[in-house]
């Protein structure tokens, strides 16, 4: 439990996936506040799971459908509202590549 | 007194009293238009619902049409829902009155509300201590009288431990007994809306309206409705408690008030034992579901925009500025534990262990009617007391099993502490039996009845 689970350049690799742009004061913070509570977290290591299945959810259900049934569902407008930034019926974002 | 005045003077005494920082935003023209309609068609004879009247606050992460909407982020600012909960749809048709949303910690996530982007909110019994969290500002509402009853949600103790701060009753009920839609997700393996009353019965009552199958929630589904129609009636033996011997190691005080406020009921010594890495376990699962659900919010459908230089900076940018620091830790955990290379060694091995806990409690209920537990290991802490993210974390540890295992649970008030401060009990019920819980013997321990 006492090895090293990430390093610092993790922090920034991770922050990247995640697309969260961290300062420098945060990765910092992020990296001794994430070493610490994977450390915590790692304890699990010492529990014998062999044979056990995962509980990735704890109904016993599977694969929920509705009817495949058009229903009247929201007006672009009413969805457009939200939007940042719009053009015509579209959500606008800045460019791609 | 009309409908109108009533409401009326609700919020009038919200707007005056709420020193506590419970709502961010009260619905006044919502709530009197509907008290207005209220009077007209009780006027024309009209038949009203259950609820009729009936003031509710909801916590800031369920959606009312037309009405603002942060989850106590400033991700969300300048949001409007489109839409309303099926909690929300459910209580307006059954004629409450929707009065205003409460304020939390950040996408829930927290056990203080102090990781509201709004400033924390007070406990009503020491304004220097906090309401518990994440859904402080409901618990605070319903503790200070500024409302009978408000909605939270519970992922991993976020209703029954600021119930418990606050000396209110706070239901988490069985996972997928209350639709979730219009609830921003969380942990989607974890997260379920409840209730906060002073009043048993209209914490029933309004538990009666929300509950059942949602086809816009595929994991809502039917709970045991029979003890409905059976009368209370007090017998002999029952029910038998089990007490979790791993469950005290909690303050002094705590454990002396537990212990009185058991006086009397039967009492058997039970274990269980992988709940020692239930912390563990909740701190790999629910940031993991998080990092995922979180992803949404990229300031492109909704919410706030910081412009980079392309989408991808956009993104990044909109999200380091727009969350707060605790958010930012729990992707930042989440997608550690998802990543490639570590996803067997956490993510996997977490989802195993919370295996065994859901079997330590199937185990335990055969024995038992109801397992019970403080809610928390201590009473209110102060605002600012506990700032290293871990030792906060520690704070669910006796509310986070019942979650992992899908369980019914309430947190009643027990006693208080000789500076005053409120303890609660926990009480956990099988899975699918919130009714017989509610309507019946959570009487056996309020002794209201």
């Amino acid at each position: 439990m006492d090895k090293k689970v990430i390093d610092k350049k993790d922090v920034e690799y991770l922050g990247n996936l995640a697309r969260i742009s961290l300062s420098e004061d945060e990765k910092e913070k992020l990296y001794a506040d994430l070493e610490k509570i994977l450390g915590y977290v790692s304890q699990l290591e010492k529990v014998d799971t062999e044979n056990v299945e995962p509980t990735y959810h704890v109904l016993p259900v599977k694969n929920v459908f509705r009817k495949d049934k058009v229903k009247e569902s929201f007006s672009k407008e009413e969805i457009l509202k939200n939007a940042t930034e719009r053009k015509g019926d579209f959500f606008k974002v800045p460019k791609i590549i | 007194m009309s409908y109108f005045d009533e409401i009326k003077n609700y919020l009038e005494r919200i707007k005056k009293q709420d020193k506590y920082n419970a709502f961010l935003e009260i619905f006044e023209q919502r709530a009197l238009n509907k008290a207005e309609e209220l009077d007209e068609r009780k006027k024309r004879g009209e038949k009203l619902g259950n609820l009729a009247g009936i003031p509710v606050a909801v916590k800031d992460n369920i959606l009312v049409k037309g009405e603002k909407f942060t989850c106590g982020s400033k991700i969300l600012e300048g949001f409007v829902a489109p839409y309303s909960a099926t909690v929300v749809e459910k209580l307006e048709a059954a004629d409450a009155v929707i009065i205003g949303r409460t304020n939390m910690d950040e996408f829930a996530m927290g056990s203080s509300t102090e990781n509201s982007a709004y400033g924390p909110t007070k406990n009503p019994h020491d304004l220097k201590r906090v309401a518990g969290g994440s859904s402080g500002g409901s618990a605070a509402a319903v503790a200070g009288d500024l409302v009978p009853v408000a909605l939270g949600s519970d992922t991993g103790g976020s209703i029954r431990q600021p119930a418990a701060f606050c000396g209110v009753l706070g239901f988490k009920p069985t996972y997928g007994a209350v639709s979730r839609y219009g609830l921003v997700a969380f942990a989607s393996s974890l997260d379920q809306i409840g209730v906060f009353a002073k009043d048993p019965d209209l914490l029933e009552s309004v538990f009666d309206v929300i509950y059942g199958v949602d086809e816009k929630d595929e994991t809502s589904h039917k709970i045991d409705t029979s003890p409905k129609n059976v009368a209370f009636q007090r017998i002999e033996g029952y029910p038998k408690i089990g007490v979790p011997k791993e469950f005290l190691n909690c303050s002094q005080e705590v454990r002396e008030i537990f212990e009185k406020a058991l006086k009397g009921f039967n009492i058997v010594e039970i274990s269980l034992p992988h709940t020692e890495y239930a912390v563990a376990v909740y701190y790999i699962v629910a940031p993991s579901e998080a990092s995922s659900n979180l992803a949404r919010f990229d300031g492109v459908r909704y919410g706030r925009r910081i412009e980079g230089d392309d989408l991808i900076s956009t993104y990044s940018k909109t999200r380091g500025h727009g969350f707060g620091e605790e958010v930012k830790r729990r992707i930042m955990i989440g997608t550690f534990s998802l990543s490639s290379g570590y996803y067997d060694a956490y993510y996997l091995k977490a989802q195993k262990v919370r295996t065994l806990i859901a079997e330590d409690f199937r185990d335990a209920f055969k024995k038992v009617d109801y397992i019970v537990t403080p809610t928390t290991p201590t009473p209110a802490f102060k605002i600012g007391e506990i700032t290293d993210p871990l030792s906060l974390y520690l704070q669910d540890v006796y509310t986070i099993p019942a979650s992992l295992a899908g369980l019914p649970a309430i947190s009643i008030p027990a006693g208080k502490t000789k500076d005053g401060l409120p303890v609660g009990l926990q009480i956990i019920g099988k899975r699918n039996s919130d009714f017989m819980l509610l309507f019946h013997d959570i009487f056996y321990f309020t002794g209201e009845k």
